[in-house]
């Protein structure tokens, strides 16, 4: 009897050993992930999307009632707004008739300086639209994950759009699943240019709800409301894609306030403009495929 | 384990459920809320669900499935790879060695356990990410997460506590 609980008790000295050991062996392993995924991005990138692609239909299912609640929602707060909002839309309605007018005019005189000078225009782009189901990562990662994959002809560095304006940029793709790297994100680089100005700079994300411009000559002079687009420089996204408005400009720190509300996106466009752009390796692989 | 086959399969599912319900708290913490500012500060529902069940039902959701939550979780909000797997192990962990502590005490003691534990995690995390990242994270929306989480523990481990003695009193 002696014996025995002696022995159990050798066992339970070994369970806990072992149990300690494996505790530190996968200590070790998440810090061995951490190097790893700053060595080598490409087999991170193919393990994420792998899972990525596991878990969408799940979320696929459990974004839907969050939807139709957020739906549910707008659509009282629309009916409190009613009065409101008409009076507002009426006026908006002036000014675009008005616009269209304009535009008309712009357009045919565009159409006849084309035939004149034997205008080359840029092909059509292509599009593909997904729905957003997963907005993750808090306070660390701005990201969003869509049911569009490369099934579906999405590709690395691909420009999302919402309504025309720009929401970031395709950063990761699965088969069936994609990762958007929002423009407010922490790692977002983004060439634009200053509308009125034509100042480049960088807009840079710091995982704010307004990113900063970086990189501009020191006598750029921007003020609230200047509108914000695309230069095209890097060949990242094409130029002249909307991005949003000077907020504000404090101690030489000018932000952006971006005309995409995160909240709001539920469709997404992926826009290729077949475009090689700064992530050329796997779209120039794809595309010789 | 004695019972008819599909009594066994019950009892088996009920063994699970730790781990399931916080994977589905992962699932849970990446769906779109559409609610304005709300994806920018996301309560940690999962860390929520290693400490509860590290006190309650540390052989149900042991060391080894706190680490591959935590990869999960990494995974699925796009972390860089290692850091939460590196955060919930070291939660589960301190966790269960003082368990003995917070067990058949008044619940404000295992929620104060837990605000110690999540501002704890979460500094670790930041300070994990900023490096791996090579630039600061801004520590303002990490402190909001932090308060949100804990102003949440009280209504995920009620749920946690009304599961449990459903389903789990002889599993």
């Amino acid at each position: 009897m002696k014996q025995h609980s002696g022995a159990s008790g050798r066992l339970a000295t070994l369970k806990l050993l072992l149990q300690r050991f494996a505790i530190l062996a996968m200590i070790m392993a998440s810090l061995g992930l951490m190097l790893l995924g700053k060595a080598d991005t490409a087999l991170m990138e193919r393990t994420r999307t792998t899972v990525d692609d596991m878990v969408m239909p799940m979320l696929d299912v459990l974004s839907q009632p969050a939807s139709t609640i957020a739906r549910g929602v707008e659509f009282v707060q629309d009916l409190t707004n009613l009065h409101t909002e008409n009076a507002r839309l009426k006026a908006e309605n002036r000014a675009l008739m008005h616009w269209q007018t304009v535009a008309h005019h712009l357009d045919n005189e565009n159409r006849a300086l084309r035939t004149q000078l034997n205008f080359v225009p840029d092909p059509d782009p292509a599009f593909i639209t997904g729905r957003v189901i997963g907005d993750t990562g808090g306070a660390f990662v701005h990201s969003m994950l869509i049911n569009a994959g490369e099934d579906d002809g999405v590709r690395k560095g691909q420009a999302v759009l919402s309504e025309g304006v720009l929401v970031g940029r395709i950063a990761e793709v699965g088969t069936r699943s994609a990762r958007i790297l929002l423009m407010t994100d922490i790692n977002a680089r983004i060439p634009v240019i200053l509308e009125g100005s034509r100042a480049k700079a960088i807009l840079a994300g710091d995982n704010s709800s307004r990113p900063r411009l970086d990189h501009f000559s020191p006598n750029l002079v921007a003020d609230p409301g200047d509108r914000v687009i695309t230069s095209g420089d890097g060949g990242a996204f094409p130029p002249g894609l909307p991005i949003g408005v000077v907020a504000s400009v404090h101690d030489g720190v000018i932000r952006i306030e971006p005309f995409v509300q995160r909240h709001r996106l539920e469709y997404v466009t992926i826009v290729d403009y077949g475009l090689a752009g700064i992530l050329p390796a796997e779209t120039t692989r794809d595309r010789t495929r | 384990m004695k019972g008819t086959f599909p009594q066994r399969l019950d009892q088996k599912f009920r063994r699970q459920l730790p781990i399931l319900l916080t994977l589905l708290l992962i699932l849970l913490d990446a769906i779109p809320t559409r609610l304005p500012d709300f994806a920018v500060v996301s309560p940690l529902f999962p860390l929520i669900g290693i400490y509860y069940w590290a006190i309650f039902r540390p052989d149900l959701l042991g060391p080894v499935p706190a680490f591959l939550l935590g990869l999960a979780n990494d995974i699925i909000a796009g972390l860089p790879l290692g850091v939460t797997p590196l955060v919930y192990l070291l939660v589960h962990w301190l966790t269960a060695s003082q368990r003995r502590f917070f067990l058949g005490k008044p619940f404000l003691l295992a929620w104060w356990g837990f605000s110690v534990i999540a501002l704890g995690s979460q500094v670790l995390r930041w300070m994990l990410v900023s490096v791996i990242f090579g630039k600061a994270v801004d520590p303002l929306v990490v402190v909001v997460e932090i308060i949100i989480t804990i102003c949440c523990y009280p209504l995920v481990s009620w749920a946690f506590a009304r599961i449990q003695l459903g389903l789990m009193q002889n599993a």
